[in-house]
């Protein structure tokens, strides 16, 4: 028996099984819950709300038993940045358009790489843009800005 | 003969000059993800998900699938010519074709994986022609019930037969299910698992956890590990394969096919497990099983068909019944429902033009991918030298403007690096992703029709073992439980 628990990949999946499971179970308290017959909006998601914590719990109890650890590194650098990478495009895009956007989204997320070259960066983010520019706001015809006030005009 | 008027009525949609060339579009497309490591079908579906929105449905489908099938094809150039399987299904091909490679042979063993896949891709087409809408006739007499129990042996099939551990297997079907719920309850129109944020009671878009579980998720495994390419840099001399190596590979591509068309629609098994079970299956059959390994022609000849069949047939439940056999195949699913068409049998009928038109571009789709992937086998090959710090960015650019173009909101793709989070850390944790996306895909139909199958028999569970269809799934899914179960069992008798 191995007591750490951080990294030991059977009971942080049935832990994370069980918290939303619970928190599904929580919520859909407030739903009515009707009857066999006529099914509330709570019946179904109360029910796999607990389905979820009871394979959470077998899967949680075989991990103490197992002890078994999670393969490789975390990549906690390289998530943070994808996904810090991916909400500024979608604020910056509803703010200043769509070139801006991408210029800050290509930077953040290539700096998630193991090798971040700015010259390649630069080119790849001129290239993308431009490309992005052509199908979706020229080809597809979606009405977004280019600039902040600037737009295309054909 | 209506199976011949349905196939005129098909192939007279999949010639016209915009199909053909939405049918290109998604081969050439599939071609390349195939070829490129680190970026498969499910990705590439996911991504260009959102686009297909602004197609009509029948081009949508015909690229979408193109892209699929393409996959296959374009996978096996890699595991033959650098020992790299551009994505699962063609792992199986690196042993033998790999070995052909090196022995100076990469030619032939191209131009067998190429036949193969296409003789599968033939037949597997006719198969879809023949066998489905028989199928589908049947499942017309399907009440609320039947579809309850069907839904239920495929998402515990999907979780039982994918990699690695079926209970956590299951636990992902009920999370999918439950991400599924998230929205406006169709009966009482109340919003469930809001919270209190009004994007959510239109629920998760489907787009929205594609390409969070599959895009992102995986460009962050990718992005942890050492990135290794090993580049192909002989020559390939000559693409003719001999009259020998043509007649002892014509059997293994028979059987290939029929163990992929088998495999091919079962729920959560697909083109991987299809190809390495035709891999097993020739290498016991051989009258020289150590030639396996070494270069043997028959290890390229029966996976390549083998999970080519499997990419055709798997489009059978899907298409007549609604009901996908894999999370590519859920992927296909959402796009036809986000085009206004409730999948089911009745596709078959009051959209003729779509189900022939899509299985006429199929066939037409397999003859350009020989025609795309021999001779120009050499343009495949040098994209392998894109370095993955290139795609990885322009990948995630697609998902999130995509995301953004569905409904113009920023919340959208918010929602896509939630998602990838929990998706990274799924992974990690080695819960696979398909089957949660099934559970996603079917969670509100399933809940539907439980909901109307329990109110037509007045609150009466037996319902699901009294009528005989309905019957014969519990008993499937009961058998497939206990399947799952017996070893576990038998293993802690031990310990």
């Amino acid at each position: 028996m191995k007591f750490d628990l951080r990294n030991n990949k059977d009971f942080l999946a049935g832990l994370l099984f069980i918290v939303i499971g619970g928190l599904a179970v929580v919520i859909a308290r407030d739903y009515p819950m009707g009857s066999t017959m006529r099914m509330g909006p709570g019946y179904f998601p109360m029910v796999l709300g607990g389905l979820l914590c009871l394979f959470g719990v077998y899967v949680l109890g075989r991990g103490l038993r197992s002890g078994e650890k999670v393969k490789g590194e975390w990549g906690w650098k390289p998530l943070a940045l994808i996904a810090l990478s991916i909400v500024l495009f979608g604020f910056l895009m509803d703010r200043l358009g769509i070139v801006p956007a991408l210029v800050v989204m290509f930077f953040v997320g290539a700096a998630a790489g193991r090798e971040f070259r700015f010259k390649e960066v630069l080119l790849l983010t001129v290239l993308m843009s431009a490309f992005a520019a052509g199908v979706f706001v020229y080809g597809l015809k979606l009405p977004y800005p280019l600039f902040p006030g600037v737009w295309w005009t054909s | 003969m209506d199976i011949l008027n349905n196939l005129v009525l098909g192939f007279s949609v999949a010639f016209s000059l915009q199909n053909l060339a939405y049918c290109l579009i998604g081969v050439a497309l599939g071609t390349l993800v195939g070829v490129l490591p680190g970026i498969g079908p499910l990705v590439t579906i996911a991504m260009l998900f959102p686009l297909t929105f602004h197609l009509p449905a029948v081009p949508a489908l015909i690229m979408l699938a193109g892209i699929y099938y393409g996959a296959q094809y374009g996978g096996s150039t890699t595991s033959i010519l650098v020992n790299l399987p551009g994505e699962t299904a063609s792992a199986v091909t690196c042993l033998d074709g790999y070995q052909m490679a090196r022995q100076g042979r990469a030619g032939p063993a191209l131009a067998i994986a190429a036949i193969a896949s296409f003789v599968a891709g033939c037949i597997g087409v006719l198969l879809i022609a023949l066998v489905g809408p028989a199928l589908g006739e049947w499942a017309l007499a399907f009440g609320a019930a039947e579809y309850t129990s069907l839904m239920l042996m495929a998402l515990v099939a999907s979780a039982v037969m994918t990699q690695g551990d079926a209970v956590k297997g299951l636990a992902m079907v009920v999370l999918g299910l439950l991400l599924g719920i998230v929205g406006t309850d169709v009966n009482s129109g109340m919003a469930r698992y809001s919270f209190g944020v009004p994007e959510l009671t239109d629920g998760i878009g489907f787009t929205v956890v594609a390409v969070g579980l599959f895009a992102v998720a995986e460009i962050v495994v990718n992005l942890e590990s050492k990135e290794a390419r090993e580049v192909f840099t002989g020559k390939i001399a000559s693409l003719m394969p001999s009259a020998k190596d043509l007649s002892d590979s014509s059997w293994p591509m028979v059987r290939g096919t029929a163990v992929g068309a088998f495999f091919g629609v079962l729920p959560g098994t697909g083109p991987a497990l299809s190809s390495f079970a035709a891999y097993m299956l020739e290498k016991k059959i051989a009258r020289d099983p150590s030639r396996f390994g070494r270069g043997a022609i028959e290890g390229v000849a029966a996976p390549e068909a083998a999970n080519n069949a499997a990419a055709q047939t798997a489009f059978i439940p899907m298409l007549t019944l609604g009901l996908p056999a894999s999370a590519t195949m859920a992927l296909m699913l959402a796009a036809m429902t986000m085009q206004g068409i409730e999948p089911g049998p009745q596709v078959m009928i009051t959209k003729p033009e779509l189900f022939w038109g899509v299985i006429a571009s199929m066939w037409i789709g397999n003859l350009l991918l020989v025609i795309l992937n021999l001779p120009l086998v050499g343009v495949w090959v040098r994209l392998l030298r894109v370095p993955y710090r290139w795609l990885f960015p322009s990948i995630i650019m697609f998902c999130s403007l995509g995301n953004y173009s569905v409904n113009n909101n920023p919340v959208d793709v918010y929602l896509v690096a939630v998602v990838g989070v929990l998706g990274y850390v799924l992974a990690k944790l080695e819960c696979e992703p398909a089957p949660l996306i099934l559970g996603y895909v079917l969670g509100p139909l399933m809940e539907e029709y439980l909901r109307r199958a329990l109110l037509l028999s007045r609150g009466d569970p037996t319902v699901f073992f009294t009528r005989p269809i309905s019957l014969a799934f519990m008993v499937a899914t009961i058998f497939i439980l206990f399947v799952m179960i017996a070893p576990a069992l038998r293993k802690n008798q031990q310990t």
